[in-house]
């Protein structure tokens, strides 16, 4: 079975090892605004929201990329850049309702979680197990992906694009 | 059942792709009216940047994907469409019958009447063969007149750039992209263009290009005549459908099509930049020409094809995003903003940096930015999603710049 990235963001206390790992995984550098996960901090509530791409059905990055530089994993399911075609248009980056495809000015590309080839370097970072990587059934996170999908008007074209 | 599809863009594709997986039974035909294969304009300025050679536009990469997908391919244009015998006729005088038919011809670029626009060095920037003569004269150390600092002016004004040309940018318009920013967004990166060493001229017009030698002399209207190697004349596109002036299908701009992207005759689809589509954020029917758009079209049209009625398009939101030499300025829905709305503004000249958002009631309707890059795809989720923004809609007001968080709170609350 395909797993999945599961937030808890009650769990999470902001120590922002998560994108530390991310960094060094994905740029080689611990460098937090280089991750492809973020922790959202939520002042009013003291509340931190650890937040990342959901590999979302729809896809809605590679549909709209003109140049066929986004293409899925069939082994993670993970929807993956591939660097070498990328031409660094941005579509993608308005196209993901969520915001999580995003344009890196120094490689010239987009950058977006491809759960590290399906051992995610943020998942064994994290202390509180706030982030963690198991069979994908209903999550809380496939909740917030379908809350995204069905308030969008072509949730009922799934089966174009499965 | 016999598919035809007329017209090898992203929308074109999208279609044949969608109907190859809904129905493995289906003869479906593509019909390409181009040499080359199917390919993306959008990804024309970066051919001309040279950051990818030709194949690299192409709209899929494997050169199997067709033939997989047994699609078949013609390169022909369509010359007529007889939808009382559901047939067309091609370019080669041959004549194809269909089952359910898709035209998503796109658009071509037009230019102003003007003496000298038929000149040798003076061309569109619209597909692969502009761009090759394009590449051809543009050239280090040469000089390049650009005519119209629309959207597509703009997007290939930095390829150009990198060249190593000398450009002057000639725009009819009082700013650049009009119909994508305001008079703050557009000012500024007017002053960011002037700064990166580029000329704009805005309220000029070119009236005559003429040849003097090998050089071409540009008249401008509003200032003084320029002297070019290469003129491009980026001000206009309009819809590919003079071949269905004597069909019956109803036409405006562009095609008139329905919630499900139908024509008036019932097996005869239009989608892409040649159909005039829903728009999301005012329903009204109207051509966006953009990339996102023309898939979500292609995907809907060939839903419907295999199932009549089956798949209804709520409307698509208009948005684009532009790098101008580093300044990335993005526009959605309705930036402009609506009567009876609010509007928020967030303005640093200094670092270019710009981010208006634009309320009707609890929610967020269009958003313009410059300099503002990272999860800019909330932006189109909480539009699309209507997204009822609660306290957020006082705190977005206070500070624009919280777009990520509220997307956040108002997701979860909603799960
Ligand atoms: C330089 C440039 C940059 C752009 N940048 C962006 C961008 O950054 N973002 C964005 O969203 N959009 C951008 N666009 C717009 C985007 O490319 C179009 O919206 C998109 O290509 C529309 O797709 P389409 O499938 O509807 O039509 P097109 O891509 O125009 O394809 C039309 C197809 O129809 C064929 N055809 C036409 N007439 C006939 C006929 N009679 N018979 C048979 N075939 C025919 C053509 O050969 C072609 O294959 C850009 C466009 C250009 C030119
Ligand atoms: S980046 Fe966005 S659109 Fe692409 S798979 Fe992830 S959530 Fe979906
Ligand atoms: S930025 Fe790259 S991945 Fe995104 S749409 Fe453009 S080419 Fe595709």
């Amino acid at each position: 079975m395909e797993k999945s990235l599961v937030i808890n963001p009650d769990k999470c206390t902001g120590c922002l090892q998560c994108e530390l790992a991310c960094s060094y995984e994905n740029e080689g550098v611990f460098n937090p605004s280089k991750s492809r996960i973020k922790v959202f901090t939520f002042h009013q509530e003291g509340r931190f929201v650890p937040y990342t791409c959901t590999q979302c059905s729809e896809a809605w990055c590679q549909q709209a990329c003109p140049v066929d530089a986004i293409s899925l994993n069939p082994v993670t399911g993970a929807k993956e850049v591939n660097e070498s075609s990328c031409v660094g248009c941005k579509v993608c980056t308005i196209s993901c309702p969520f915001g999580t495809i995003n344009y890196n000015q120094s490689s010239g590309k987009v950058i977006k979680c491809d759960l590290c080839g399906g051992n995610p370097k943020c998942v064994e970072a994290c202390p509180t197990q706030a982030i963690t990587y198991v069979d994908a059934d209903q999550t809380g996170l496939d909740k917030m992906r379908q809350w995204a999908t069905e308030t969008d008007n072509s949730s009922s074209t799934n089966t174009a694009n499965a | 059942m016999h598919y035809i599809i007329v017209g090898a863009g992203p929308s074109g594709v999208t279609a044949c792709e969608t109907i190859r997986k809904l129905d493995q039974e289906a003869e479906i035909t593509l019909i390409t009216g181009q040499q080359e294969p199917p390919y993306s304009r959008m990804a024309i300025p970066y051919l001309l940047a040279e950051k990818i050679p030709e194949s690299g536009t192409y709209l899929r990469h494997n050169n199997e994907h067709y033939t997989h997908l047994n699609i078949n391919l013609v390169s022909e244009k369509v010359t007529e469409v007889n939808a009382d015998d559901n047939s067309l006729s091609l370019s080669n005088g041959q004549s194809l019958s269909y089952d359910q038919l898709l035209i998503a011809t796109g658009a071509s670029a037009i230019s102003p009447l003007i003496e000298g626009i038929d000149l040798a060095s003076v061309h569109n920037c619209w597909t692969l063969e502009d761009a090759r003569r394009i590449a051809e004269k543009a050239v280090a150390g040469s000089s390049v007149v650009l005519m119209g600092a629309g959207f597509i002016g703009c997007i290939i004004l930095e390829s150009l750039l990198k060249r190593g040309v000398h450009l002057t940018v000639v725009e009819m318009g009082d700013r650049m992209v009009p119909r994508m920013m305001d008079d703050t967004a557009g000012g500024l990166l007017k002053s960011w263009c002037e700064s990166k060493g580029v000329q704009i001229l805005t309220s000029c017009q070119v009236s005559s290009i003429s040849e003097t030698g090998d050089a071409l002399e540009v008249a401008i209207k509003g200032s003084e005549t320029l002297s070019a190697d290469l003129v491009i004349c980026a001000t206009g596109v309009k819809s590919n459908m003079s071949f269905l002036e004597n069909s019956s299908i109803e036409l405006d701009q562009g095609i008139m099509v329905n919630k499900f992207l139908q024509t008036n005759i019932d097996n005869i689809y239009a989608a892409g930049d040649v159909a005039q589509g829903l728009d999301f954020s005012d329903q009204s029917w109207h051509i966006q020409a953009i990339q996102p758009t023309a898939v979500e079209h292609g995907r809907i049209a060939a839903i419907n094809m295999v199932k009549s009625n089956s798949c209804e398009h709520h409307g698509s939101i208009n948005m684009n995003i532009l790098d101008t030499m580093g300044l990335i300025s993005t526009s959605f829905g309705q930036w402009m903003g609506v009567a009876g709305g609010e509007e928020a503004v967030l303005l640093d000249k200094k670092n270019y940096r710009y981010l208006k958002l634009q309320f009707k009631d609890e929610y967020l309707v269009g958003v313009s930015s410059l300099g503002h890059t990272q999860n800019i795809g909330v932006v189109r989720g909480l539009i699309r999603g209507k997204a009822k923004l609660g306290v957020w809609k006082e705190r977005l007001m206070k500070d624009p710049s919280r777009l990520m968080e509220a997307f956040l709170a108002s997701s979860m609350s909603q799960a």
